[in-house]
């Protein structure tokens, strides 16, 4: 199949679709319009169900249901939004319901702006709802990805029955570029455990209430081990000119590629820069930083920091990390990461 | 020897928690009966919401979804839009319904969402040890009301059925009672009717079941249900608000 150009939204929704997302509940919030829009186009058509939500609230309880049917689901939002569904976030972590939800990042706090941020980071990878629990946060960075990731993030959702976020910007939604669809078949995955009618078997319950300690603690060491072994095996991360680096940047996201832009300025100027762009932001990807650890390490974020905090733990004192910021929906330029870089390389401590 | 009286098969065995006096236990049997006559428990999915009823999930034989406070109406259409061939109804108390949730029941009545909802009003919340609810009624004493529900304080109770019978979507709504076996009977053939609405396809149902809650109104059993009709059946006259089968709408009493 050839390319088409595409918006990142556009893109996201598209790979959805091809993904079997079978059912989109949706409020409208910028900068992310353009998904519930495609989906509302197309989905219909091709057998899903598009609703528009009385709110956030609504859609992602919405989305809960569909989930615990055993249906391929998703929701879109832009961060206020995903504030709001915190709640049943949580329930969908607990009630081990896979689905996929998209958060094409705004700046904050409050109702801040509409132009790109990354300010969620804790959010997604904290918890951001009530109580213990994971989301599997998956960080695209080009129109590619975003389709790319989001048909990976159904298969790793139904294959784990854990919710698994995408978290974009307002950058990477809106912008066109040349997106390749794949042509692979989406991951086959029995749902015993769907509430679809009890013919001919038990009921099944979904469920996440349990007011036994000794019960509720089985349970819960049993969703640890299970965000363990994910742990192990869904950290994702790619490394641009890392081997012979001697300062490290850490990016994801829009962010990761001004910092690419960043290294190749530096490279050309003779300074043995590289970057490790996290792709998963949890699981979190700190082989490469251990790795390199007693290197100089810079965190590029639209955010007052929050990465660069996963970073320190992963550098764990073994190297010195620095910081780069913008705020306020300002990205930051290539020329100032570059001047950033010198300074620590060339001009002593730096920070 | 013949056998009069059973368990309907829609309920479990499964010994329920509630309060002696309470009357949840007896809609739940109307809600079983209900999914027994029409033969729907298999392809019937509910949805627990948050209050008392919080355990639902385990006195329902049939498939079971517990849903965050309020939010069972977004729940029920999530399930519904994906399964449109099955039988989805939510079973929700007053607080859960009328406050936290309202914006959930408003649209999912006013989309004529095609699911049936059971939804108790027992002036009060129980679970969390009888606060005030947006039912409570004026001079209601409560925990959070200790001299009564005042108009100053709290504004005044909300009426359900009335509110989301003014909305195009809503198909069949009805208020019924439980102080007496006479309206218990009648309440059976309400929930019933709320369900066979959905299988006809004709939009939202919802049944508004008046229920005791004898600990926390601070009654024996039999006030609490005396209670209840003396002073709850006034504010909250029982009847049909809407029935989009029938062009004449009838009240009963």
């Amino acid at each position: 199949m050839a390319k088409v150009l595409m918006k990142g939204n556009e893109a996201l929704a598209e790979a959805a679709i091809r993904a079997g997302c079978r059912a989109f509940y949706g409020y409208p919030i910028t900068p992310q319009n353009e998904v519930p829009s495609y989906m509302a186009q197309n989905l219909p058509e091709r057998g899903g169900v598009y609703l528009q939500a009385e709110s956030e609230v609504s859609a992602i309880n919405m989305v809960y249901g569909a989930a615990g049917c055993g249906v391929r689901v998703m929701t879109s939002s832009s961060s206020p939004g995903l504030s709001l569904k915190m709640e049943g976030i949580s329930y969908i972590a607990a009630a081990e319901l896979p689905c996929v939800i998209v958060n094409v990042m705004r700046c904050g706090p409050g109702l801040g702006g509409i132009h790109p941020g990354q300010g969620d980071y804790f959010q997604a990878v904290k918890g951001g709802g009530h109580g213990d629990y994971r989301l599997i946060v998956l960080a695209p960075a080009s129109v590619q990805e975003m389709a790319d990731l989001t048909f990976e993030a159904f298969d790793l959702a139904d294959k784990w029955r854990n919710p698994v976020m995408i978290l974009a910007d307002g950058l990477l939604g809106q912008m066109m570029e040349p997106v390749k669809f794949s042509q692979k078949e989406p991951l086959a995955v029995e749902k015993p455990w769907a509430t679809t009618g009890a013919r001919g078997r038990r009921p099944n319950t979904v469920n996440t209430l349990d007011i036994v300690p000794e019960s509720l603690e089985r349970r819960n060491y049993a969703l640890a081990d299970k965000y363990s072994r994910i742990a192990q095996s869904e950290t994702r991360w790619q490394e641009y000119k890392t081997e012979d680096a001697d300062l490290l940047l850490a990016a994801y996201g829009t962010s990761a590629r001004v910092a690419r832009s960043a290294v190749d300025m530096a490279r050309a100027e003779g300074l043995k820069v590289g970057l490790i762009r996290p792709i998963s932001l949890w699981p979190f990807p700190s082989e490469p930083f251990e790795r390199h650890h007693g290197k100089e390490f810079l965190v590029v974020e639209m955010s007052m920091g929050q990465l660069v905090e996963d970073v320190r733990l992963a550098v764990n004192g073994q190297g010195t990390v620095h910081f780069h910021n913008r705020l306020g929906g300002m990205v930051p330029t290539p020329r100032e990461v570059l001047v950033k870089i010198k300074d620590i390389l060339l001009g002593g401590e730096g920070q | 020897m013949k056998q009069v009286f059973q368990r309907p098969e829609s309920l479990t065995d499964v010994q329920m928690h509630y309060c002696p006096g309470c009357t949840h236990g007896i809609i739940h049997r109307l809600v079983a009966e209900a999914i027994d006559d029409l033969g729907v428990r298999e392809s019937a999915i509910g949805v627990a919401s948050v209050g008392c009823s919080v355990f639902a999930y385990d006195y329902f034989n049939c498939d079971m979804q517990q849903a965050a406070h309020g939010r069972a109406p977004a729940v029920a259409t999530g399930i519904k839009r994906v399964l449109p061939d099955r039988i989805v109804f939510t079973y929700q108390g007053d607080g859960d319904l009328a406050s936290i949730g309202m914006a959930e029941i408003v649209h999912a009545a006013a989309r004529g969402e095609n699911i049936t909802v059971v939804f108790i009003n027992n002036a009060i919340y129980g679970m969390t040890s009888g606060q005030m609810a947006p039912t409570t009624l004026l001079g209601q004493k409560t925990t959070t009301t200790p001299q009564g529900r005042s108009i100053e304080a709290n504004g005044y109770p909300i009426r359900v059925s009335e509110l989301l019978a003014t909305l195009d979507g809503a198909a069949y709504i009805e208020r019924v009672s439980t102080h007496d076996p006479k309206h218990v009977r009648q309440a059976g053939r309400a929930i019933k009717k709320a369900f066979q609405t959905q299988l006809e396809g004709r939009g939202f149902a919802l049944v508004e079941v008046l229920s005791t809650c004898s600990v926390n109104w601070g009654m024996t059993p039999q006030e609490a249900l005396d209670w209840m009709r003396d002073n709850m059946v006034p504010y909250y006259p029982l009847g049909v608000y809407k029935d989009s089968a029938r062009k004449e709408e009838a009240a009963h009493d």
